[in-house]
């Protein structure tokens, strides 16, 4: 397991990059990681672009000023792409991770010569198959916790399942497909 | 053992209010200490504590009701940020000399001027000369830990002076970090009950509060105030004793960092302290001797203890997260090299401004202050004071 | 409990440790302990052969200086009375009449 991962989000408010950083961080801790989720914060605006926050490690963390040389970004929004500078002091032995639909082939091209891993997943599809509604947060957490390598996939899926029981107590339909939705993203993004 | 959690600074804050379980709590919503009185009003909601909320149409009357309510015995508290603490302004001097223990959160919000939502300390820096005790945390579980000892050191008997336990807006307010808490039993026989020697709703000794005190006993008010204030010092370690039996966790007025053999120093307050911590420990890899203290108590503010623990450093950069416009640096700077010179400490000393308006504050930021401290002491690089860190030119 | 604070211990004279914390006095009626009657320059006086003992004047006193006893006035606490003269205004029956001088 790494000791020290830095990941900024990229997203927009209203989508759930702040709850997802948030989540990540839950998940973490359960693992007993020392943990940092917190979102940069300005006017509350739908749809503006937003940045959050994790440090996850294995040590006490001790800084507090926002994350400008990530080991791995997220970016939850493809069309932020166009507009924010996402890859700005990633790491090339790093890696980004994309929510989009279009090949890799195609996205390449808008992350400004960025040399390091490139990753995409359609969490889209992925949250209207299992979850009938567009919630990108589990497929996008899924995704960042097997690229990063934060955690076992099998120690991930217990926490979720553990974290989901407890939020849905009162409609534990809904479980199955987040779930679901968990293992897709596991497996389907490259 | 402590329960190992995770949450944000205004959740530990709240969390501590419902282990306390105060008498009254009246408050108006302000960003970024909106949650506090939200959690609050949450846990009252579903029962889980018997606090009396007062909601209240402004700041200026949710101190008033704060101080009233203490005033007639009960254990009161409040929370603000930034506009709300100046809106309060008036009533803090009188919570202060009517010597009414209230406990306030402050989530620390840069003032108005131009409009910001974010962390400086220009808020509680306004009420410094107030006559509130004031402590500052560094991380959500200091937040925790001060706001669970700030009743034992306002309520004491030598001390009896309001207090305003402040941590960085947004920083740690919002930021999801581990924590220990302490259960909830421990908590409740820590800070016990309220029962203050004399009370208003007391029918067997009627009483009068805050009675008009011209010039022949204004100043002698004031003096008692300082004695309390003054007194507060010698309470808080003591309660820091206590507190440590319960916790395992230490504090005094001042945190320092590897400052036993430092030979260039930063003094700085809340969050910022942990970044400069990490700063600290990348120059002593390189052999540089660098040492940091983290002020924790600002009122009463520990000035001979601090000339002390930097009597022996070459130079030490004092960092403010305040603008005072003085001229003369800011409310840390002015107060810390006062008593340096007082004491006679001969170590270089320059005031910088820092994350004013929220402005980030980075490891990097922190260790280019170091470097500065080097090129003036061993390169005889001119001194330059009050420069902002982070300002683009 | 602290004991009853004797506000004429604490005067123009003390030194500020014999001041309670926050000027604060315990036990009430302190204000009685100050002959307040000699700020007077006006003094209300009652004609008993007008008063009808209507009891309006006792409420309005802002100095509690109009005692009542047994449903019926007495006459000023002239210790306390400040001549203000509203007692005198209030008066339906012309009883009250403020007088120059104490």
């Amino acid at each position: 397991m790494k000791k020290n991962i830095e990941i900024r989000w990229h997203g927009r408010g209203g989508q759930g990059a702040k709850t997802a950083a948030l989540l990540l961080a839950d998940v973490a801790f359960n693992t007993g990681m020392y943990v940092q989720g917190f979102p940069e914060y300005g006017p509350e605006r739908m749809g503006a672009p937003i940045t959050a926050y994790n440090r996850l490690s294995s040590d006490e963390i001790r800084v507090h000023s926002n994350i400008y040389e990530p080991e791995f970004v997220v970016v939850v929004d493809e069309t932020l792409l166009h507009s924010v500078d996402v890859t700005s002091g990633l790491s090339e032995d790093g890696a980004i991770i994309i929510n989009t639909a279009e090949p890799k082939e195609k996205i390449i091209p808008l992350l400004k010569g960025y040399k390091g891993r490139v990753y995409t997943i359609d969490a889209r599809r992925i949250s209207m198959e299992t979850l009938g509604k567009y919630f990108p947060n589990s497929p996008m957490l899924a995704a960042v916790v097997k690229v990063t390598g934060v955690m076992e996939k099998d120690v991930f899926l217990a926490e979720m399942e553990a974290s989901y029981r407890h939020k849905f107590a009162k409609k534990p339909e809904v479980i199955e497909g987040n779930m679901r939705a968990l293992t897709m993203a596991f497996e389907e993004v490259q | 053992m402590g329960i190992r959690e995770r949450m944000s600074g205004n959740e530990a804050v709240a969390h501590a209010i419902k282990q306390v379980n105060p008498d009254v709590m009246a408050a108006f919503p302000i960003t970024p200490s909106t949650e506090i009185p939200q959690m609050v009003s949450t846990f009252i909601a579903n029962g889980e504590i018997d606090t009396e909320f007062i909601p209240v149409e402004s700041e200026h009357s949710s101190m008033s009701a704060t101080m009233g309510a203490c005033a007639a015995g009960a254990r009161a508290i409040t929370a603000t940020s930034s506009c709300g603490l100046a809106f309060m302004w008036e009533v803090l001097y009188v919570a202060a000399s009517d010597r009414l223990p209230v406990v306030m959160a402050v989530v620390n919000r840069a003032l108005t001027g131009p409009i910001n939502i974010n962390c400086d300390h220009s808020d509680s820096m306004g009420a410094r000369d107030s006559g509130w005790l004031q402590i500052y945390a560094e991380t959500n579980q200091e937040a925790y830990d001060n706001y669970i000892q700030s009743f034992l050191i306002a309520e004491h008997p030598d001390v009896r002076l309001p207090m305003m336990v402040c941590q960085d807006g947004f920083i740690t307010s919002h930021a999801v970090m581990n924590i220990e808490l302490i259960e909830d039993e421990k908590v409740k026989n820590f800070v016990g009950t309220y029962n203050p020697e004399n009370y208003l709703l007391n029918a067997d000794m009627p009483m009068a509060i805050g009675p008009y005190a011209n010039s022949p006993f204004y100043m002698e008010t004031k003096m008692n105030q300082r004695i309390a204030m003054k007194n507060a010092k010698k309470v808080i370690l003591e309660v820091a004793k206590e507190f440590e039996k319960i916790s395992g966790r230490k504090y005094g007025l001042f945190e320092e960092y590897k400052m036993d053999d430092a030979e260039y120093a930063i003094v700085i307050m809340g969050s910022a302290a942990g970044t400069t911590k990490d700063a600290v420990d990348a120059l002593r890899a390189e052999g540089i001797k660098a040492g940091m203290i983290k002020i924790r108590v600002f009122r009463p503010f520990p000035g001979e203890e601090l000339a002390a623990a930097l009597s022996k450093v070459k130079a030490v950069a004092i960092l403010d997260r305040a603008e005072s416009f003085s001229g003369q640096g800011g409310p840390v700077g002015s107060e810390l090299k006062a008593a340096l010179m007082d004491a006679g400490v001969s170590a270089k000393a320059v005031n910088y401004f820092y994350g004013l308006g929220g402005r980030d504050y980075t490891v990097g930021d922190a260790e280019k202050v170091y470097r500065n401290l080097i090129d003036m002491t061993e390169n005889g690089k001119k001194l330059e004071q009050f420069k902002y860190i982070g300002l683009r030119k | 409990m602290s004991q009853p604070t004797d506000v004429l211990e604490i005067n123009e004279k003390s030194p500020y440790y014999d001041i309670t914390p926050g000027n604060q006095i315990y036990g009430g009626g302190g204000a009685k302990k100050f002959n307040t009657g000699e700020w007077r320059t006006e003094t209300p006086v009652i004609d008993w052969d007008k008063c009808t003992h209507c009891l309006l004047c006792t409420p309005c006193c802002p100095d509690s200086c109009i005692p009542v006893k047994d449903g019926k006035r007495e006459d000023f606490d002239y210790d306390h009375c400040k001549g203000c003269g509203i007692c005198a205004k209030v008066c339906s029956f012309g009883a009250i009449t403020m007088k120059e001088g104490i």
